[in-house]
């Protein structure tokens, strides 16, 4: 699988790609197909209507061991219903995921969970005799390392959205438009 | 038109209008359930429907009328069954970049989902093999899916496009309207196809051009694509550089013209493939270095700098990096290549000296052609040359259809291709039925042009049934059938890689009778057995103009396409045919150049 840089946080070979989508029937199908025929690895997915009518975003974390992420972009780009691609230097953008999970809390362990789900500002959101439901919004790497910690409690289920991403607001922010890069003049072809 | 442009008309008329607006002439198809009420408004139509026996044949006719044309060919079939039949024609134009739409019924819309009679998930199953499909949910939306469709269909990189439209959708009446370019477009954000190429990168690659000393044009399917082949003819006479034409290129540049050296491939010429592995510079257009080119990548021209013009951007490294990417139509990209050339020389730039290059290129092609072994009196016939002598008897302008094995290599070797347009073959895919349905197509745009369609017994056996509709449409085609009695390219590959272990390729060779194949469904059928019966038989197809000609070849099953690069093995290790075996030596690569 993958490795975990720790100095940036980030997980190597993971790209987000933010793919502007017009929002028609089939069209989650088709980018979920081209990933399946061409071999290319999702690692997480997130889709919802973006600000502008009649638009999605899908944002896309991609597993990139094999694959130059160039020729899955330019694959992507030639759908169709594909309108914008971009691709998110984490350094450089906001990510959140949101996760939400009912762990054992027996009535040994049960102060130690809610100290802990605290420490993460993390909210409990449903309660019963030996189990707790948590929810916890934040960076992914955030929710990796909640995880990490809660698992010893036991997990019963665990769900998690996928990250959304934007790029940050900072001056130096490159909102890295693959339409036009890498190559020099790649426009868009069917 | 149908009827006038004003007041309710139901989604069928919407439809058959629509196919007028974009100028269809001919629609290959098959009636059925879901489909039926767009065949009613399409009797009252002035576009001719040919009635196909198979809707796979409908959809290879299609690609056949869009291969000689550059029009989109239209293929229009029921739902489910008649859906899933069209999915190999589709495949086959998408691999191969053939401007097509397919028109689908559905069921109801109400029943979609359900399990209904003749229901499948057709823009489902179609999605990967079409550039683009869409499902019509309502009448209204008619118009503006087939625009879509013929749009995405014939620009940027061509390819086939699908309109699934459901039976009540037909039915449903909508106010008639036309979209405009305007309303296209805007309905497209995401398609924008980009023709012209990067200025800097034109001229890096007309500098590149000059400066090299072993330059080769690797023309592929893209330059017929963009009706590029004079441009392409203009760049090689004005530098003087050879053009090797693959598989989908044959054609694009005149096969007796001084620099056109061939096919290169896996069953190319000696000349075209040694070419690319010593060149320094590959000038690739409209080719995207197909495994059956490239043989093992890893060696693959190892010498050679790459220019790639190509207009799908994602053609561009997906299997060798080019040092200059050009995203393009092929046909401006040179254009605008061959001025930034001029501009160079007038500038004083001198071409390199390319005379060594040229003269070992003449020295390979003089010792290095196309043979076989004739056969000796009493033997069986030579499929090479039964192809050999149609070739030479072709009327002028003919155009030849082929399906897929080893009679298909010996007619891309062996038939010289003077004119763009004139072969018409399943390169990508590979689909073995693709000739019959696609000569009929090719007869259906040019009725007044011969169409040959060269074909195996093999193949012959999987669409041969589509002679009746070549019969009962008025599309005579004429077949030369090669008859070997085995899967010839299948049973070539058992003998040299399977220690001649033959496994289910011998098809038998005189069942069916193949005579009484054709003269059953009204073609004339004529049997050939021996070398002086071949050239005669070839004539009396060709003075044959009211009915289609089958001369079935009955050929010797051992002969084996030569030359040969096994799959996956560097095109340094080219098999040649063993009159040629002593002289491997002279195309091996010097060690330091």
């Amino acid at each position: 699988m993958t490795t975990i840089n720790q100095y940036s946080g980030h997980t190597l070979n993971h790209h987000i790609l933010s793919v502007l989508v017009q929002n028609r029937p089939g069209v989650l199908a088709r980018v979920a197909g081209l990933f399946a025929r061409r071999g290319y690895n999702i690692f997480s997915l997130a889709v919802a209507p973006a600000e502008d009518e009649g638009m999605s975003r899908i944002t896309i974390v991609v597993d990139v061991e094999s694959t130059p992420l160039e020729q899955i972009t330019k694959q992507l780009f030639k759908l169709i219903d594909v309108v914008k691609i971009s691709e998110l230097d984490p350094r450089r953008s906001v990510e959140r995921e949101l996760l939400i999970g009912t762990v054992k809390a027996s009535d040994e362990s049960r102060s130690h969970v809610v100290e802990l789900v605290n420490i993460f500002e993390g909210k409990i959101i449903a309660v019963a005799e030996s189990a707790l439901t948590v929810s916890l919004e934040g960076h992914p790497d955030k929710l990796d390392d909640f995880e990490d910690l809660i698992s010893g409690y036991g997990i019963v289920e665990l769900q998690r959205t996928g990250r959304v991403a934007l790029p940050k607001l900072d001056r130096n922010a490159r909102l890295r438009a693959l339409s036009s890069s890498p190559t020099p003049n790649t426009g868009k072809a069917g | 038109m149908t009827a006038a442009n004003s007041g309710p008309i139901t989604g069928a008329e919407a439809l058959i209008r629509s196919l007028e607006h974009e100028q269809v002439e001919l629609i290959f198809g098959y009636p059925g359930g879901c489909i039926l009420p767009a065949y009613d408004p399409l009797v009252d139509s002035p576009i001719r429907h040919i009635l196909v026996r198979h809707e796979q044949g409908a959809g290879h006719m299609a690609e056949g009328y869009a291969h000689v044309t550059g029009r989109p060919g239209v293929a229009m079939v029921t739902s489910g069954p008649a859906a899933t039949n069209l999915v190999t024609p589709l495949m086959d134009a998408y691999m191969d970049s053939i401007p097509m739409v397919g028109i689908t019924g559905q069921v109801p819309t109400a029943a979609i989902g359900s399990d209904a009679f003749q229901e499948c998930d057709t823009v489902g199953i179609t999605r990967s093999c079409t550039k683009h499909n869409e499902l019509v949910m309502s009448p209204d939306d008619i118009s503006m899916a087939i625009r879509q469709a013929f749009h995405i269909a014939r620009t940027g990189r061509p390819g086939p496009t699908l309109v699934d439209v459901p039976k009540d959708v037909l039915q449903a009446t909508t106010n008639w309207y036309w979209p405009s370019d305007e309303e296209l477009f805007s309905s497209l954000p995401g398609y924008r196809p980009n023709v012209k190429g990067h200025p800097r990168m034109i001229k890096q690659a007309a500098q590149m051009i000059l400066e090299a000393e072993r330059p080769v044009i690797y023309a592929g399917g893209g330059i017929l694509k963009a009706r590029a082949a004079e441009a392409l003819r203009e760049l090689a006479e004005l530098t003087d550089i050879h053009v090797v034409t693959t598989l989908m290129a044959r054609g694009a540049f005149p096969d007796d013209h001084p620099l056109c050296i061939g096919m290169p491939g896996m069953h190319g010429n000696a000349t075209a493939v040694s070419a690319m592995q010593h060149s320094d510079l590959l000038i690739a257009l409209g080719s995207r270095f197909d495994d059956r080119i490239t043989g093992k990548v890893d060696s693959f021209a190892p010498e050679a700098k790459v220019i790639h013009v190509d207009i799908d951007p994602a053609e561009q490294g997906k299997v060798r990096r080019p040092d200059v990417p050009i995203v393009g139509d092929a046909k401006y990209v040179i254009e605008e290549i061959v001025s930034a050339i001029r501009q160079l020389q007038s500038g004083g730039t001198v071409q390199a000296d390319t005379a060594d290059w040229k003269s070992t290129l003449s020295g390979w092609r003089e010792k290095f052609p196309i043979v076989y072994d004739q056969s000796e009196p009493g033997q069986a016939l030579k499929p090479q040359y039964c192809i050999e002598q149609l070739n030479e008897r072709l009327a002028p302008g003919a155009i030849v259809a082929s399906g897929v094995g080893q009679h298909q290599m010996y007619a891309s070797q062996l038939i010289d291709f003077t004119e763009p347009y004139t072969w018409v073959n399943s390169g990508g895919l590979g689909t073995m039925g693709f000739s019959i349905p696609a000569a009929i197509g090719a007869k259906a745009a040019h009725p007044d042009k011969d169409v040959w369609a060269i074909d195996g017994d093999g193949c012959f056996q999987m669409t041969g049934q589509e002679l009746v509709t070549a019969t009962l449409d008025d599309l005579p085609i004429k077949v030369a059938l090669i008859n070997n009695a085995y899967l010839g390219m299948v049973r070539q590959w058992q003998e040299m890689f399977y220690d001649e272990k033959y496994s289910e390729v011998f098809l038998n060779g005189s069942v069916p009778d193949f005579v009484m194949w054709a003269e059953s469904m009204g073609a004339v059928g004529i049997r050939v057995e021996s070398p002086e019966e071949v050239g005669p038989a070839i004539e009396k197809a060709n003075a044959i103009t009211d009915r289609s000609v089958v001369i079935e070849f009955r050929c010797d099953p051992s002969e084996k396409v030569f030359p040969m690069v096994p799959a996956g093995v560097s095109n340094d290790e080219l098999i040649l045919h063993p009159q040629h075996a002593g002289d491997a030596h002279h195309l091996r690569r010097p060690e330091n150049r």
